[in-house]
């Protein structure tokens, strides 16, 4: 069985489909990431599985319960934390988590134990007694993960687990959540737009945008299906010379944007010496050139044609309104 | 089983919020008092046979501070939505109706508080309540503001943000309270200021309470007590309904 198993889930709003037909399977004690921009569908599908949106049409099962006939069954076996802050921030830390397990059932002699034992792992026991409206946003996510998991939930949902936190404090809660893939032996969704993210903690990775699934595997193979390494060169004049470099050899995939190009070519380290010679002849005169490895920004950028922003446009509106639905 | 469990903690959340805004219990207990001693001392030359102004008031004074909190308390859904947390709550595996009762049952419980506290300073202006008329005072107090908390429900789940909440305050609870009777006798009240009052269900409220803590009353007891009760069950209700209905 799959933690997570979806049919041709699809979720429609007006018209506009936010969520098209992914079917995905989710296995057992993996981290799965789900990326891509504002406004992919991320939240959405995630929404829908924790039985927060109805889809308009497909399937979904979640820990072998149907999204749709079981949502309680799916409810007491799952752990959400928001993309947006969840807490009661005129509690203390220890009183949303008591909160939590009052509205989750668990039982009062465990209770204690047991939420010792989550504030410990996100590392806020000393902090417990404090009021949330004084933690800090790194503090305030973690607390929400350790909400997440009081229950004991067979699946975590982690919607944009790292949103908004400053680089420091985004690579402590990644070592949370290892941690605790570890030692809860949990099914992990996340989803996130920071290709950084999905490399560091995903098993597996699927790219997302306008609701598709546009491919899925481990982020080693993502990054090695590009076939190559990235080089990039950026030049002062001349736009039409990236027309000439198209037709050098091995040039496998190319985006131009302005006065950049970047290019998949196999053994970049040769080719790059070949390139700014072509360069010279043509008397093009180049900025800068470097080579490098590709990351998952050009796996996206290979598999969208676009690349991955933190900010879209498109992506505050649909915010705006997913806000409105809850 | 963990139905109940819901409610309770949901119940307790809204007593422990209660219990640490204490501005907020002191501003609630001071409006109505303030009223209490302003109006009662300015209007002291009222008479109304042998009731003093201050007394005809009190028990209005207690009907108001109990429209106050509760609709206060139902609307805060929104500050939920607003920061979030009503997430949380509307994702855990218990029905919305529990979220509902739960809801209802907290801020029912904080108005009453707050009704107690002022039904026990009686004393300060001279009346006496016995412990029976206490005891059916807080009958009738709970009746009251489980509609009003549900009325309150029922705004939050047809109000997306709380910018609106001061409209809210304006048009709805100003009025009720204003059209209750509980700052004037309604047998003296010009015919249009009555046919209102009459419409509105607080008035009922109001009237009830006042037969009870001064055994005086414009409506007769039986009436007020059932058209209350009748009104109260029918928010509690069509706030069920509403809070299920809602996304």
């Amino acid at each position: 069985m799959f933690p997570i198993e979806t049919f041709n889930l699809t979720k429609k709003f007006n018209g506009l489909v936010a969520v098209n037909k992914v079917s995905l399977k989710i296995k057992e004690g993996e981290i799965f990431g789900l990326l891509g921009p504002n406004g992919a569908g991320k939240t959405t599908f995630i929404s829908m599985l924790c039985t927060l949106l109805k889809p308009t049409s497909g399937r979904a099962k979640v820990n072998g319960f149907d999204i749709i006939k079981e949502q309680n069954e799916v409810r007491k076996s799952i752990g959400i934390v928001f993309q947006d802050p969840s807490l009661d921030n005129r509690l203390t830390g220890r009183e949303n988590l008591e909160m939590h397990a009052g509205l989750y059932g668990v039982p009062k002699e465990e209770r204690k134990k047991r939420i010792d034992e989550v504030l410990r792992l996100v590392g806020l026991y000393e902090r417990a007694n404090e009021l949330v409206r004084n933690y800090s946003g790194g503090m305030k996510r973690r607390l929400e993960i350790a909400r997440g998991l009081i229950h004991y939930p067979k699946v975590l949902f982690l919607d944009e687990p790292t949103l908004g936190l400053d680089p420091q404090t985004r690579e402590h809660i990644w070592e949370y959540i290892k941690k605790l893939a570890e030692k809860e032996n949990i099914t992990i969704l996340l989803t996130t737009h920071y290709m950084e993210e999905a490399d560091a903690l995903c098993n597996r990775v699927a790219i997302m945008d306008y609701g598709e699934i546009k491919v899925l595997d481990t982020p080693e193979n993502l990054k090695n299906s590009l076939e190559g390494d990235i080089l990039m060169l950026e030049i002062k004049n001349g736009k039409n010379f990236f027309e000439k470099v198209k037709k050098l050899h091995s040039v496998k995939k190319i985006h131009i944007a302005e006065n950049k190009i970047s290019m998949t070519v196999r053994n970049a380290e040769k080719f790059a010496p070949k390139v700014l010679e072509f360069a010279r002849k043509n008397k093009i005169f180049v900025n800068s050139i470097s080579v490098r490895k590709p990351s998952l920004g050009d796996v996206f950028l290979h598999y969208t044609g676009r690349e991955i922003r933190e900010e879209m446009g498109e992506g505050k509106e649909m915010m705006k309104r997913r806000a409105r639905i809850l | 089983m963990s139905e109940l469990e819901g409610i309770y903690t949901i119940w307790l959340r809204e007593i422990i919020r209660f219990w640490r805004d204490k501005s907020r219990i002191i501003s609630s207990l001071v409006q109505p008092l303030l009223f209490l001693i302003v109006f009662g001392g300015g209007f002291s030359f009222v008479r109304l046979g042998s009731l003093s102004y201050q007394t005809f008031l009190f028990p209005g004074i207690v009907a108001m501070s109990l429209v106050g909190i509760s609709i206060a308390s139902g609307i805060s859904v929104i500050w939920d939505r607003e920061f979030g947390f009503l997430k949380e709550i509307l994702v855990a595996p218990i029905s919305r109706t529990s979220i509902f009762i739960g809801k209802a049952l907290g801020g029912c419980t904080t108005a009453l508080i707050q009704g107690i506290v002022i039904l026990s300073l009686s004393f300060l202006i001279g009346i006496s309540i016995s412990p029976y008329s206490f005891l059916i005072s807080i009958g009738l107090m709970t009746i009251i503001s489980l509609g009003l908390v549900s009325i309150g429900l029922i705004i939050a789940s047809f109000i997306e943000t709380f910018e609106s909440f001061g409209l809210i305050m304006n048009f709805i609870i100003l009025p009720l309270i204003l059209l209750s009777g509980a700052f004037f006798p309604l047998q003296e009240a010009p015919q249009w200021l009555r046919i209102i009052s009459f419409i509105n269900p607080l008035t009922y409220g109001v009237e009830a309470i006042r037969f009870v803590i001064i055994g005086f009353s414009y409506i007769p007891f039986p009436i007020s007590l059932s058209i209350i009760s009748a009104f109260s069950l029918t928010v509690i209700l069509l706030g069920g309904v509403a809070f299920n209905r809602q996304k």
